[in-house]
């Protein structure tokens, strides 16, 4: 058994056997893996006895799932109202010209993935750019690009 | 900690807490909301427990250290409270640590540099109930959050703490029902339907199993005080679901969580963990016989599931799409079992209601709107944050005595409330008072409290494009008037954005909001013309500029504006230039520099690093 298979299995155990795990336990894939892979799919749904193509939907309904591979850094670009407000849009802009990827893509070296979400809920210090698991308040068009440098080094 | 089997057992242990709490010694908080957490408040709490160790060996002073949950006062952190003098330091930096120790807690002493100073009368305030965000608020929901420390269940119990709880296992449900009735409460998470009717329906429904749902899957954009509570006071919010379990008789209950907000979900498992441990949540709550337990589902992301249906469809493992609303979730929610669902801010009101008594509450707020309502009142103002007001505020007074007026002395120009399903407010309207109906006959709602602010440069075609774009992204696809209407209103909206509107488009605009508002399967869909419906009623003049003079008069649509430098400011310092991407910045240093307009993109890359504001927008 892959290293990746023993990983998938013990995820899937954690939780009970029943549907209102599947969302937690695909989570978990994410977060593990930075997106849900194929293989988790596919043990998810023999381990739960519930049916792939459920799983699948659910993996393109939410959209904190991925179902393809993500950069080693995610990049989320907050699109809340105050952001918004406060030009959130340039900083995608800035961040597409500095990485040369269109949102929602990854770099070629896997280093960056660059999303956009809706709101991250620190409205006070709009903008706010969120790099894996760390906020970034009070950004600027200039700033980002230095803000993201920092992790590609 | 031990297994409470009785209310008299809680009483007897808070009274053991309180008296292990020695008084008179000077403590420290520093908060750990998201905001000052992110600026470094967590540097700031080492600091200080370093420091307070070190000189406790020398000077012997004891300071009470908690690490709490969000003051509110986002734009100002980290921010740090010393008690018993109630002076709030504000931007705290870790090595500003000795010296507060030194002078405000060793000493008798405020340092000048790091107190409130108010934008407009440049006055400067220390004590934190003086500064004018904090002293016009009314804090309920919010009243422990920032004083407590969500991570100890003792903290919260010392506070008066499940109090409640043990008062509602001695009152019959239909008592803890007709109080809540009683108090006027009304759902906090946007509709404002009245919760005493709502769990009272839940109990006449059929059925043997009952479920209770907090929905903490705060989606609004512009909105995080769900957020804040489940992060600093996670145990009001379990409280007060037990409560209702009891009133309605329920045994088993769900928070759905955004995954979004893992400290929330953090402190929220946390706490009903402690809470199992001490015999108040589980298998026969303080002796009482009464069981009822409480699991943390975690959102997936997607909008539309902080609508009920939508949501219980995702609590029981399922994609979820909502389902039309003539099925009532009191009869039929979750496993088509009867269950109430509110939203966090609502679950947090309850205790205080069961402990002060309905009366109490109703005395706060309007008519028809009771008890107070948390907003995050964020945007181009100068005290960002969460608040919590009493119902019935107007909204210039929500806006420039607490929110300190409009940043960088702009022009007010509208407030948006109520998220994408909500509408502008103009400021002819801003004496209006803050309630659910005020607001909805306002052409917006409520909903879960985001407060936007938007001044002379925020551009409202701009606005109602955003919030569009935001539901067609959110819409579940289920039915064709959200699924097609949508993008059909979108496009129109970005042809104007974009200079190519034309005669008809407002026509067209205002014919496909009726077909969505009566059409569209639930509320996301019926309310989605609200921000295109309020801003065509407000601030028609601003379609009309994009479509018939090609211009946006607030300079937010990029291909309606250009970019220049204003010969009077520039100091021909370069920055500009090296920093522009395009390098279409020319001139030579200590002259004015030129931007080509043929090249440039727009990026407001020169406007932000111009430390001379010498580049225009037109």
């Amino acid at each position: 058994m892959s290293e990746d298979v023993k990983k998938i299995d013990s995820i899937i155990a954690r939780y009970e056997k029943n549907e209102e795990s599947l969302l937690a336990v695909l989570q978990d894939l994410q977060r593990e893996f930075n997106y849900v892979p194929e293989e988790g799919i596919v043990r998810l749904s023999k381990a739960m006895d519930v049916p792939l193509s459920k799983i699948y939907a659910m993996g393109t309904f939410y959209k904190a799932l991925s179902l393809t591979p993500r950069g080693k850094h995610v990049i989320k670009v907050c699109m809340g109202t105050a952001c918004h407000l406060k030009g959130a849009g340039l900083m995608v802009e800035a961040i597409e010209r500095d990485l040369k990827i269109k949102c929602g893509e990854t770099t070629k070296d896997m280093k960056f993935t660059l999303e956009t979400v809706n709101c991250v809920g620190a409205c006070a210090m709009a903008p706010v750019v969120v790099v894996g698991d760390d906020y970034h308040g009070h950004i600027s068009p200039s700033k980002v690009t230095d803000t993201i440098k920092k992790y590609g080094q | 900690m031990s297994l409470l089997r009785s209310s008299q057992d809680l009483i007897k242990y808070r009274e053991k807490l309180s008296a292990e709490v020695v008084k008179d010694i000077p403590s420290v908080l520093v908060c750990f909301g998201t905001g000052c957490f992110a600026n470094g408040s967590g540097g700031v709490a080492e600091n200080f427990k370093e420091e307070i160790k070190k000189r406790g060996l020398k000077v012997n002073v004891n300071i009470g250290m908690k690490t709490t949950g969000c003051h509110g006062y986002c734009a100002n952190g980290p921010l740090v409270v010393i008690k018993p003098k109630d002076i709030l330091y504000l931007k705290v930096k870790p090595d500003d640590v000795p010296e507060i120790i030194e002078k405000s807690i060793v000493g008798n002493e405020t340092i000048e540099r790091l107190v409130y100073k108010d934008v407009n009368t440049k006055e400067k305030i220390a004590e934190y109930h003086e500064i004018p965000f904090y002293k016009h608020q009314k804090r309920i929901a919010l009243e422990k959050i920032g004083l407590v420390d969500p991570a100890s269940i003792e903290d919260y119990i010392i506070s008066g703490g499940y109090a409640a709880l043990a008062k509602a296992l001695t009152m019959k449900p239909d008592a803890i029902i007709a109080e809540i009735d009683k108090s006027g409460l009304r759902g906090r998470g946007g509709g404002g339907f009245p919760a005493g009717r709502k769990w009272r329906s839940c109990v006449e429904a059929p059925g043997d199993v009952r479920y209770v749902i907090c929905n903490g899957d705060e989606g609004d954009p512009g909105a995080f005080m769900d957020r804040s509570v489940m992060e600093g006071d996670p145990h009001t919010v379990i409280e007060g679901m037990i409560i209702g379990a009891i009133a309605i008789g329920s045994h088993k209950g769900y928070i759905y969580v955004r995954d979004e907000y893992p400290l929330a979900v953090k402190n929220l498992q946390r706490a009903i963990d402690a809470a199992r441990a001490s015999g108040l949540l589980g298998e026969n709550i303080l002796g009482s016989g009464f069981s009822f337990d409480l699991k943390i589902s975690r959102g997936g992301g997607a909008f539309v599931c902080g609508e009920s249906s939508a949501l219980m469809r995702s609590v029981g493992g399922d994609i979820g799409e909502p389902r039309a609303k003539y099925i009532r979730s009191v009869e039929k929610g979750l496993y088509d079992k009867p269950t109430v669902l509110n939203n966090v801010e609502t679950w947090a009101n309850v205790p205080v209601i069961i402990e002060k008594g309905a009366d109490w509450y109703a005395s706060l707020g309007t008519k028809g709107s009771k008890g107070t309502k948390v907003f995050s009142l964020v945007g181009k103002v100068n005290n960002t944050g969460l608040i919590e007001v009493p119902m019935g505020i107007t909204l210039r007074s929500l806006i420039f005595d607490i929110g300190g007026g409009i940043l960088n002395n702009k022009k007010f120009k509208a407030v948006q409330t109520g998220g994408p399903s909500g509408g502008c407010i103009p400021e002819s309207l801003l004496d209006m008072q803050v309630d659910f109906d005020s607001l909805s006959e306002a052409g917006s709602m409520m909903g879960s409290g985001g407060m936007i602010v938007m001044d002379e440069e925020s551009c409202m075609v701009d606005v109602a494009k955003y919030f569009t774009n935001f539901l067609v992204e959110e819409s579940c696809g289920k039915c064709t008037p959200c699924r097609d209407g949508l993008p059909q209103m979108l496009e129109i909206l970005t042809r104007i954005t974009e200079g190519k509107g034309k005669e008809g488009d407002i026509e067209l605009l205002e014919d496909i909001c009726e077909t969505l508002s009566w059409g569209a399967l639930c509320g996301l869909g019926s309310s989605a013309p609200n921000p295109v419906l309020s801003t065509l009623k407000h601030f028609k003049h601003e379609y009309e500029a994009h479509i018939k003079d090609k211009k946006c008069p607030a300079g937010v649509c990029k291909t309606l504006i250009t970019y220049h430098i204003d010969k009077d400011k520039c100091t021909g310092c370069t920055l500009c230039a090296k920093r522009c991407p395009q390098k279409c910045i020319s001139g030579e240093k200590k002259q004015l520099h030129v931007i080509d307009e043929s090249k440039c993109i727009k990026c407001g890359i020169c406007k932000d690093v111009c430390k001379f504001n010498a580049v225009m927008i037109d």
